[in-house]
């Protein structure tokens, strides 16, 4: 039988692993490669890892870094972070990542998308959309890491991501990030209600439960989560962890 | 024991060749034809759209070779999602023919309710043992395996059938007639059970 995915998220700043509320506040959490190591021994079924420094500095996800990753992770695993060229998605994929993950190029040139899903096929082009309320009370996506808004709506550009052929998408609430609070089930339930391709929810994730409703309330297809696979108990101490195969059991 | 993994330009190569490394064998990624042609395993990837994967197997000159490898020197070959598909007689992906080992014909997803069934399926899933097979040998009946696809196999055949899998519909996750094996899933992302079922299709 299917089981939706349960996906950590790992943010990189520089050489680090962080993990942030509201996309601020990064705090320091240890060594990507530790972690892929340790999610290997708990059975993960898949990871994300995100430069979020990337497009900010005009660079992107470093390659030797996705090399070692993939030397390691026994999942499949997606990687994205200013990535704005097919060669260096070519490279991306060679070097061992599943997919990529698209976020700034996909509002800056939508039909970029497109080239990189007709030249590597849709399954390879994930896109993350990060959502928040304008002053206005207006949702918006915004981009850059989630400090410039675009004219988007998260459901409008979910439909076109779906008509450029991405073949999944990640739905991001800037609001609900590291608040570990549950997710904004709204949000994603309009999403998934809006597009046939998988949904992926993230943002907000603190408990089981929370996974549980993203699936049954939220219909996500795979659920996401940063904090609560980085912390533990209610003083957020460090610790990398993840659901054993009886929680999965008892929530899917 | 050479074995090789074809690479006709796509396909997921180095993470088949990192898994098959950890099954303690070692392992050449080429599209040499003469290699191939003398190889005593083969493994064919596959990750992308399959009138372009048929396209650069023809370019190549690789169907032929595997044709004189598989189905006239009966060596083993495993083919890994695409890969797989590219066994069937045609695909609906891009309208044109398969190297036509098996009588199937690949074709999409088609799903009623869209909002829990998302196409592709990307994820882990189970498999039912059709038959009884080497390829499987002391796996557990509730090992999950990885699968990301929005097209499979429909095999006109029922006896090359080895595995099927539920989505919604069931449908068949992964096929076997004599010495050529296919499975939808990736063995190559499967953690324990993926890396065991590489480690068996070596020892066949």
């Amino acid at each position: 039988m299917f089981r939706p995915r349960v996906i950590p998220v790992l943010l990189l700043k520089n050489q680090g692993l962080v993990k942030s509320i509201k996309f601020r506040n990064h705090r320091y959490i240890g060594d990507p490669i530790n972690a892929v190591k340790l999610f290997n021994d708990m059975g993960a079924d898949e990871l994300v890892f995100l430069d979020i420094l990337a497009t900010r500095k005009k660079r992107s996800i470093s390659l030797d870094f996705v090399k070692r990753v993939g030397d390691e992770a026994n999942m499949p695993f997606s990687v994205g972070g200013g990535i704005r060229s097919i060669s260096l998605i070519k490279e991306i994929l060679a070097a061992g990542a599943e997919k990529v993950i698209l976020n700034t190029i996909a509002s800056e040139k939508p039909v970029f998308v497109k080239e990189a899903s007709d030249e590597f096929g849709s399954s390879t082009v994930t896109v993350s959309i990060d959502v928040k309320k304008n002053l206005f009370g207006k949702e918006l996506t915004y981009i850059c890491s989630g400090s410039k808004a675009t004219k988007y709506d998260p459901v409008g550009f979910s439909n076109l991501m779906e008509e450029m052929g991405a073949g999944e998408i990640i739905v991001n609430s800037i609001e609900h990030d590291g608040m570990m609070k549950g997710y904004d089930i709204s949000l994603i339930r309009r999403i998934s209600e809006a597009v046939r391709i998988p949904v992926v929810a993230l943002g907000g994730a603190g408990s089981m439960d929370d996974l549980r409703m993203a699936v049954s309330a939220g219909f996500a297809s795979a659920t996401a989560a940063g904090s609560m696979f980085v912390y533990y108990g209610p003083r957020r101490g460090i610790l990398i962890n993840y659901p054993d195969v009886k929680e999965m059991s008892s929530i899917f | 024991m050479r074995v090789i993994i074809v690479d006709y330009g796509m396909g997921n190569l180095r993470s088949v060749e990192k898994k098959v490394n950890k099954t303690g064998n070692n392992v050449i990624i080429t599209n040499d034809i003469a290699k191939i042609k003398t190889a005593d395993k083969l493994i064919l990837p596959g990750v992308g759209h399959f009138r372009i994967a048929v396209e650069n197997l023809h370019k190549q000159h690789l169907t032929d070779a595997l044709n004189e490898t598989v189905l006239i020197k009966k060596r083993h070959i495993l083919g890994i999602c695409l890969g797989m598909q590219l066994m069937a007689s045609q695909s609906e992906e891009g309208d044109c023919n398969g190297l036509d080992w098996f009588d199937a014909d690949v074709v999409r997803f088609s799903i009623s309710n869209q909002l829990k069934f998302k196409v592709p399926q990307m994820g882990w899933n189970t498999l039912k043992l059709e038959k009884d097979s080497p390829l499987f040998r002391d796996i557990p009946n509730e090992a999950m395996y990885y699968f990301v696809h929005s097209y499979y196999m429909k095999c006109n055949s029922k006896k090359d059938i080895l595995t099927t899998t539920e989505y919604e519909e069931t449908f068949t996750s992964s096929i076997q007639k004599g010495n050529i094996f296919g499975t939808q899933f990736h063995p190559e992302k499967s953690h324990e059970w993926g890396e065991k079922l590489l480690g068996n299709f070596i020892n066949l």
